[in-house]
């Protein structure tokens, strides 16, 4: 099985750290993965600013660097969620083939790989975070809003960690405020909900913050460091291989 | 009331000059929410509800022509007076010449949110015509020379210490006392004596039934009723959308409407007016103002279904950390950012942009219309129809040229790291929004690709 794996571009730079443990993990369950070094961002800026129409020359690269592997993988929902959403291009069959073989982390490690059990160790107490586009655009767990059973992939991974202590929040499934380009044109609200969805990690002595985007933590990281917080955030590809990077003491 | 020219952003920071505020706007509204999610998960059904609400509305769409007219006859033939406004300024006029032909200078009206998108009030007090709202919310933001700040709770920015004072001050009520008992009571003499002298009444309509051609209004406080019943002329303003087939689709609506809006489950009053009694007379304003535009807009069409419950706002993290008078239109909220621009789409091109695109708002309608999607293609439709500022379409254009090549994008991302002078949130300087009240992110000593290149084979 081959994999292709896709590195939002700003993980690429600022959290190369989520970028290996996604790659270590993969390997980890058998997986053959090459990161494709031509790969830039997935244009989900532009689009979501409105310019989707400029998106189509960052749409061709795309399509050309990861139209042969057999699964697309990337740590990010909201990404993922963007390419499977938007992705069009010359050859249009390649890209429908994109969009159906590209997965999110932990949903590939569950419905793909069909993971049972995780040897990970990391004896924090720690709050997940369901940024919105993985959860209620990608469906990694289930909505508050909806009557619906509860499930959620990320955590079904991270109650097997040994060690794990894991908070329930006040509120579940709130939006972080970060959004994109609304984290600074719309700053004052976009700070007002970070700094309340942080306030409910805190309220419960949270010691990290984990989900399976990077950029809502990168936002949140940014409110819990501006207040001198010891609270740190961690890509949850970071906390399912804590054991290679943190190996634990028997 | 004057019309808001300030964009979304900043009535939102002013809103969030005041934090203990925004916290406790955002808490009484998240309790809302909360209710709601109570009620709705006693009925098993729901989800099967809401698909089914959806449907019929969809359909509705598709033949509103045909329903129009069988509404129309049926009303007719009930001896209800039909008007057709093709606009706002239509319907104010409609409005108007029949005070006029009464003779009179005074009415009560009870909630409509049609009437607020068609600014009537402040049309018919230009006529010399005073209208007193009989909504206790909206008596009290019509005290207070205010807009409506959410389509079903129009006060709920205000605390209730603040009604104390304005009842003291327009209705006597003793100073520094703000017993919701006490003051709820003040306002229903307050009331009652309108009721009591107003000749002519309007409502609003929830539901138009085609097959019977009557009409439901829905209140909790029983004062469209009261209005409608102690007056000679009862006025009753609808959209085109709100029609229904038939009478036993009301057992699919009211079961979703208030169970969405407030966790109750009925409203306290669901009237149906279907021909107006001996010496009265009964008329309907049929309007368009703008909906067969979003009818033929085949991206936004959806957004006729709105049965106008408010949960969309009521779960929205943003609205309720920026509150309702920050979308600068009737209709605010989610809702309210996909059908303001189709009314005009300069005056409210930042409203879709005021959104996470969380896709909270489409979880929680009850007709499923899939908002924060509409609010997306909003975003496309006003980039290209000029609406976005120069510079930010200039600063689009070097990114996607940037980002289809791939030398220029590593380069620059070497040590120059491309992400942190483009990206807008990441732009590394201090007048950069985010660092207001946020840290950057630290740059690691190395990119994820230059610790590839360096341990992994070339990929
Ligand atoms: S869009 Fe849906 S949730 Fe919002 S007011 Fe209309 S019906 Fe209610």
């Amino acid at each position: 099985m081959t994999i292709g794996l896709f590195i939002p571009c700003y993980v690429d730079q600022f959290y190369p750290r989520a970028a290996i443990a996604t790659l270590e993990l993969l390997e980890k369950y058998g997986c053959s993965v090459s990161f494709p070094a031509a790969q830039t961002c997935c244009g989900q800026p532009m689009a979501n600013s409105g310019y989707e129409h400029l998106t189509h020359s960052c749409n061709e690269h795309f399509t050309t660097l990861f139209a042969d592997y057999d699964y697309v993988v990337c740590p990010s929902g909201s990404c993922t969620l963007h390419v499977k959403d938007h992705l069009h291009a010359s050859n249009e069959q390649a890209a429908l083939g994109i969009r159906r073989k590209l997965y999110e982390l932990t949903e590939f490690l569950t419905d793909v790989l069909q993971v049972t059990t995780i040897d990970a160790y990391f004896p924090y107490r720690v709050g997940m975070h369901q940024s919105c586009h993985g959860q209620r655009g990608l469906h990694l767990a289930q909505m508050s809003e909806l009557v619906a059973p509860p499930f959620s992939k990320p955590l079904q991974l991270l109650q097997q960690v040994k060690g794990i202590e894991l908070v329930s929040l006040n509120r579940k499934d709130e939006c972080c405020g970060f959004g994109g380009t609304f984290c600074v044109t719309e700053e004052a609200v976009s700070v007002k909900m970070g700094k309340d969805r942080v306030a409910d990690h805190l309220q419960h002595d949270v010691q990290y913050i984990t989900g399976v985007d990077m950029s809502c933590l990168m936002h949140m990281e940014g409110i819990l460091k501006r207040r001198g917080s010891k609270v740190q955030v961690i890509h949850i590809a970071e906390i399912l291989n804590a054991a290679v990077l943190q190996p634990a003491t028997v | 009331m004057e019309q808001s020219n300030q964009q979304h952003a900043d009535l939102a920071r002013k809103f969030n000059g005041n934090e203990s505020r925004v916290n406790w706007h955002d808490e009484t509204l998240w309790w809302i929410r909360q209710k709601r999610d109570k009620i709705v998960w006693q009925v098993p059904e729901w989800e099967a509800l809401r698909e089914a609400a959806s449907q019929i509305k969809h359909h509705v769409l598709g033949n509103l022509a045909d329903y129009l007219e069988e509404f129309e006859r049926n009303a007719q033939q009930n001896g209800v007076t039909v008007h057709w406004a093709a606009d706002a300024a239509e319907h104010n006029r409609i409005v108007h010449s029949l005070l006029q032909q009464q003779g009179v200078t005074r009415m009560v009206k009870s909630k409509s949110m049609l009437t607020e998108e068609c600014h009537l009030n402040e049309y018919l007090a230009e006529h010399g015509v005073e209208v007193i709202d009989s909504d206790l919310g909206e008596r009290i933001v019509q005290l207070l020379k205010e807009p409506p700040s959410h389509i079903v709770l129009p006060c709920i920015h205000i605390k209730k210490e603040e009604i104390g004072e304005l009842f003291h001050k327009y209705l006597g009520t003793p100073e520094g006392n703000a017993d919701p008992q006490l003051l709820t009571h003040a306002a229903r003499l307050h009331v009652r004596e309108v009721f009591m002298s107003r000749k002519v009444a309007l409502t609003g309509v929830n539901f138009a039934v085609a097959e019977t051609g009557e009409f439901v209004v829905c209140t909790n406080e029983g004062n469209a009723d009261m209005g409608a019943h102690l007056a000679d002329v009862h006025i009753a303003s609808m959209g085109i959308e709100k029609i229904i087939p038939r009478r036993e689709h009301l057992g699919v609506f009211l079961r979703l409407l208030t169970r969405s809006a407030t966790g109750q489950p009925v409203t306290t009053y669901s009237s149906h007016f279907a021909k107006p009694r001996p010496g009265q007379q009964m008329h309907l304003v049929i309007v368009d103002n703008g909906r067969t535009v979003q009818l033929g807009r085949e991206q936004f069409r959806n957004s006729l279904k709105c049965i106008r419950c408010a949960a969309c706002m009521n779960t929205c993290p943003v609205y309720r950390r920026s509150g309702g008078h920050s979308y600068h239109t009737a209709i605010a909220g989610p809702i309210g950012s996909i059908l303001a621009p189709n009314l005009d789409m300069k005056q409210y091109a930042d409203l879709p942009f005021a959104s996470t695109l969380c896709g909270s708002c489409s979880n929680v309608c009850p007709v499923k219309i899939d908002i924060h999607n509409q609010l997306y293609q909003w975003r496309q439709v006003i980039t290209q129809n000029g609406h976005s500022p120069a510079a930010k379409t200039a600063a689009m254009k070097v990114m996607a040229t940037t980002l289809s090549q791939p030398k220029v994008y590593t380069l620059a991302g070497k040590a120059g790291r491309w992400v942190l002078r483009n990206m807008p949130w990441l732009v590394n300087n201090r007048l950069n929004p985010w660092y207001k009240q946020r840290n950057m992110p630290e740059a690691p000593k190395q990119s994820f690709r230059e610790w590839y290149a360096q341990n992994k084979k070339q990929g």
